[in-house]
């Protein structure tokens, strides 16, 4: 067999040696190597209170945006629904009428936009997808629960509270 | 005659104290050289770095629930642990903790007892030790906890010869079984260094021997088959609960401590240290400071017990037999020969 790291040894069934069969130089020599430890810089995180950054690149749970006015950039084109491999969203879409200029930005709008966090696997297509830069996963964990049905977030959960500004925390381009 | 009595017992409550303190943060100790070896941090909750993590691990003892199996005989069940314990605490009294203090006009000893037979005395103590296990293993009338408690008790009578062999290598040198004065003989200039003249310098070998075999008194890894919790549950403590089991687990971290003490005081000169009596210091000063040396000698070798616990992993049975009897008894004996043929030339 060709080793592929080359780390591979070769064991060969020996008589041991009098220094191997004192055991002691192979005590101290695992000894020498747990002291190292000991002395190591440890890599805890000391979780309530610190805790670790999110990765650049993290892909949470969603978030609807809204532009600067406040309105909904959602268009229901369904290109996100379109691009899901999971086929977690779900969207009805609806006429803008007069009079809700101020709450969506196109004249159609999703009336309801739902994403089941059951089937999502969080790969971001939708984000790459969306032509409306709506669309975004956030570094918020999708959290747990005790009921199928509330693992359906609609547009309660999803969109941006109104007065949110871009905020790193809830909202990070996926890709600039 | 009741001055003595005061002395002897305010040294009785103090040595107690000390050693179920040094019992108590040995438990917490293991937990942080356990974690500090498999670079994690260990309890760092309880009080500040976790130092009240004992005082909560004995709480929560107490608090459990005193659970005594159906089939158990109910009265040797309660023994085990309480002899163990006992046994356990017994040996501190023949241990010179320190010279002498002169308070008050008299002279007090910091041994509680200079008996002329201490090591002997010691290892009848210690081999009573082993019956806690074999009472509890037995009383419990489960098969994990009898299996413990054989293993126990066939690899303590193993050890112990050994053990006495390498010891017997050492009364030769020394000429007397007295701890008191096996430790007063340590305090001799070598090399011009007072007080250095310590017995590991003349029986290196002999130390090796005791060191492995107090390992294996204790049950401790690479000896550890007794408990071995990963094939026999828990060994000899599987059905025990609430403040027995922590009887058991305590009287090993006392063992422990006292095998340390042991150790200090046969091979590593007890409370003497190097230039004692070069220092100029008074008499009371040199005891509390060789008090001090010697624990701090207790403390390295307890780390060492914890240092090897988080490296090795256990024997096998029948590797724990062979190293016992093929092994460590021809070396004591070999030990005893050339100690013996080293006097008869250099003297």
């Amino acid at each position: 067999m060709h080793s592929l790291s080359n780390r591979s040894k070769v064991v060969v069934k020996k008589e041991m040696t009098l220094t191997e069969k004192m055991y002691l130089p192979a005590i101290l020599g695992g000894m020498m190597i747990t002291i190292k430890h000991f002395f190591k810089r440890k890599p805890t995180i000391q979780y309530p209170e610190q805790k670790r950054e999110f990765s650049k690149v993290y892909r949470g749970r969603h978030i609807l945006k809204r532009d600067e006015q406040g309105r909904e950039n959602c268009t229901a084109c369904g290109l996100c629904a379109v691009a899901c491999p999971a086929e977690a969203i779900s969207i009805v879409a609806a006429e803008r009428k007069k009079g809700e200029e101020h709450l969506y930005r196109e004249e159609k709008y999703a009336k309801t936009y739902e994403i089941n966090m059951l089937r999502c696997i969080f790969c971001g297509l939708c984000e790459e997808a969306c032509p409306k830069d709506a669309v975004y996963l956030t570094e918020e964990l999708a959290p747990a629960n005790f009921d199928r049905s509330n693992f359906i977030f609609g547009k309660d959960k999803l969109v941006q509270p109104v007065g949110t500004s871009a905020h790193p925390k809830t909202y990070k381009p996926y890709k600039k | 005659m009741e001055i003595f009595l005061i002395d002897k017992i305010v040294l009785i409550v103090a040595v107690f104290g000390i050693t179920l303190l040094f019992a108590l943060y040995s438990t917490y100790a293991e937990r942080k050289v356990a974690a500090f070896i498999q670079d994690r941090l260990g309890p760092n909750r309880a009080g500040i770095f976790g130092i009240l993590q004992p005082l909560a691990d004995g709480v929560k003892f107490f608090l459990k629930e005193e659970f005594i199996p159906a089939h158990a005989d109910k009265a040797l069940f309660i023994l085990g642990p309480s002899v163990s314990m006992t046994t356990a605490l017994m040996t501190s009294a023949v241990i010179p903790w320190g010279n002498s203090l002169e308070l008050f006009d008299r002279v007090i000893s910091l041994q509680i007892t200079d008996l002329n037979i201490g090591i002997l005395y010691v290892f009848a103590v210690v081999s009573i030790g082993v019956y806690g296990i074999m009472i509890g293993g037995w009383a419990s009338n489960n098969k994990f906890s009898l299996l413990g408690a054989l293993r126990a008790s066939s690899q303590m009578i193993s050890y112990e010869i050994a053990m006495g062999l390498s010891i017997i290598a050492l009364v030769m040198t020394t000429g007397t079984l007295s701890l008191g004065e096996i430790v007063q003989q340590q305090n001799g200039s070598i090399f011009g260094i007072s007080g250095a003249s310590w017995n590991i310098i003349y029986q290196p070998l002999g130390f090796l021997i005791f060191m492995i075999c107090a390992f294996a008194e204790c049950n401790r890894t690479p000896f550890d088959l007794p408990e071995s919790e990963n094939e026999l549950v828990g060994g000899y403590h599987t059905e025990y609960s609430s403040m027995k089991l922590g009887f058991f687990l305590f009287a090993e971290y006392t063992n422990m401590f006292i095998s340390s003490a042991i150790m200090s005081s046969l091979y590593f000169g007890g409370y003497n240290f190097p230039f004692m009596d070069q220092l100029g210091l008074s008499h009371n000063l040199v005891t509390i400071l060789g008090t001090t040396f010697l624990f701090a000698k207790i403390v390295m070798f307890i780390f060492l017990f914890m240092w090897v616990r988080w490296t090795l992993p256990r024997f096998r049975y029948d590797q724990l037999m062979r190293m016992g009897w093929k092994m460590l008894i021809p070396l004591a004996l070999i030990n005893i020969i050339i100690t013996g043929l080293l006097i008869v030339v250099l003297k």
